[in-house]
């Protein structure tokens, strides 16, 4: 009996935040369009969430596109088919591994600041007092950070995207004894526009994730510091796994056939 | 209608079973004050917060100048909005922002005023609560308690509102800080001739600017009446409150040993 109440309670309990996080998803959206715009709040953000996030995002893409080739040369040297490298290499950031790399560093580093910072202002009511100076905090606070993210993160995936290239080539050429002037042939053999444009898409869906996570949980915290500790892990840990499934179901939907 | 400002008919508000507000009827007149009294955890914020429409109460009436606010789309509330200041509990300043654009905020933000007019409104607020142009360009963070409160007091202030609420407007204060608070509230209502709604357990400050006092107590107004018959009100809850006894029909849920 207990257990039977325990399961109900759960799957109670998560149809209701995911009510809950619909409604909030979709007063964001309604607010995008209409006025007032703040516009310096905007670019603020961009700041804040994008420029900010370069080194972080251009550090994770050059090593991984090194490891990558590396992985890929050893299992590759195995069928004699060492030149996939410089291909396999481009197609693997461009389309997952740039925006996923990426898009789950800026989670880390911004979902778990704007819940912390939206959070603390919940708890200490900041966001009552901006309501009562007839100031929307949907507008004033998270349309800002969403389209920041929105617009950034794709300029911060198309960095990533040449950094990680650039890392397979320098591991390459540098300590696999490729021809630099080949592999640079290959990459751009094999490499399509979609192959990249797809990625950028991809990085805007995690920019929207990564920003509506992080306003969320920081909208709904509550109880002091605890509380607002608990909205800071939640919202790493729920924009981290939104981003892994939603890339796999933008990756079945984008090169289906 | 003429004189009554506010009005609460049968309110309602529960949080899953909890039961915060169980049917309050209150009537502010225009240009008085009223206090609500009562202990920590009887529905006080929750009842002001239904007034801002912060929260929305399960059922009845909340009439502003004879309208039903709850029955309002988004923009009209707004426009009611404008009419209220409000000073928080923890006097909720935006950490981020130095003390005069606190101040300004309503003004820059919500009525889209020139930040040069409303840098000399804010300092000329600041002046009547006591603080020179020397705070304006400080962070909260730098401020003691009585100063964030006084800042929160002239934010409150700034838009020359019709309705002011005070949460709690000397919690957490030395008795003569208190004091000046209290004075400041008195002088600076006086000044604009707003009507005030007020919730405190500090009876000293009840007398100090109540016109009226009423007391709240597991979600209803049990009792109401002047400033001056609250020691005479033969009611024992209150008079167990006003005289801060542990002993009486109020019981506090604590396990004795």
């Amino acid at each position: 009996m207990n257990f039977l109440a325990i399961i109900g309670r759960v799957v109670l309990e998560t149809l209701g935040e995911i009510g809950k996080l619909s409604v909030f998803t979709w007063t964001t959206l309604t607010h995008i369009l209409r006025p007032p715009y703040f516009g310096r709040l905007l670019l603020q953000q961009m700041m804040r969430i994008g420029y900010f996030s370069l080194p972080v995002v251009a550090l994770t893409a050059f090593f991984t596109g090194g490891a990558l080739a590396l992985q890929i040369y050893y299992g590759g040297s195995q069928f004699n088919s060492e030149l996939i490298v410089a291909s396999i290499v481009a197609l693997g950031i461009t389309r997952e591994l740039g925006p996923v790399m990426a898009g789950l560093m800026v989670a880390g580093r911004v979902s778990a600041a704007i819940a912390a910072e939206l959070g603390t202002m919940r708890v200490t009511e900041q966001i009552d007092a901006l309501t009562t100076l007839s100031t929307n905090p949907y507008k004033y606070l998270v349309v800002p950070r969403v389209l920041a993210a929105v617009i950034t993160l794709p300029l911060l995936v198309f960095i990533a995207d040449i950094l990680g290239v650039m890392g397979g080539f320098i591991v390459s050429t540098q300590s696999l004894e490729f021809n630099a002037g080949v592999y640079i042939k290959n990459t751009y053999d094999f490499l399509k526009a979609d192959d990249v444009t797809s990625g950028l898409i991809k990085a805007a869906v995690f920019g929207f994730v990564i920003a509506i996570m992080g306003c969320y949980h920081g909208f709904n915290s509550k109880g002091g510091a605890q509380g607002v500790g608990r909205a800071t892990t939640n919202a790493v840990v729920t924009a981290s796994i939104l981003i892994l499934a939603t890339n796999y179901v933008m990756t079945s939907l984008l090169f289906a056939k | 209608m003429s004189d009554v400002k506010i009005e609460l008919r049968n309110v309602h508000k529960r949080f899953g079973s909890k039961v915060v507000l169980d049917g309050i009827n209150l009537t502010v007149d225009k240009g008085s004050s009223l206090v609500v009294i009562g202990g920590s955890g009887t529905g006080k914020s929750v009842m002001i917060k239904c007034v801002l429409g912060i929260i929305r109460p399960d059922s009845g009436e909340i009439l502003v100048d004879g309208e039903n606010v709850l029955k309002m789309d988004s923009g009209a509330r707004e426009e009611v909005l404008r009419k209220f200041g409000m000073l928080f509990q923890g006097a909720a300043l935006f950490d981020s922002l130095p003390v005069w654009e606190n101040v300004a905020f309503g003004l820059i933000q919500g009525r889209k005023m020139k930040r040069a007019k409303a840098r000399d409104i804010a300092y000329d607020k600041l002046a009547k609560v006591g603080l020179g142009a020397e705070v304006g360009p400080l962070y909260p963070a730098e401020l003691s308690g009585g100063m964030q409160k006084r800042v929160g007091l002239a934010r409150a202030i700034a838009a020359d509102p019709e309705i002011i609420f005070f949460d709690e407007p000397t919690t957490g204060l030395d008795p003569i800080m208190s004091d000046v608070i209290n004075e400041l509230i008195v002088d600076s209502v006086k000044e604009l001739g707003a009507t005030t709604l007020s919730i405190t357990h500090d009876m000293a400050s009840a007398r100090k600017i109540a016109d009226k006092i009423a007391m709240i107590y597991k979600g209803k107004i049990i009792w109401s009446g002047t400033r001056a018959e609250v020691d005479a009100s033969g009611n024992d809850y209150v008079d167990q409150f006003i005289h801060g006894r542990a002993e009486g029909p109020i019981q506090m849920e604590l396990l004795k040993p």
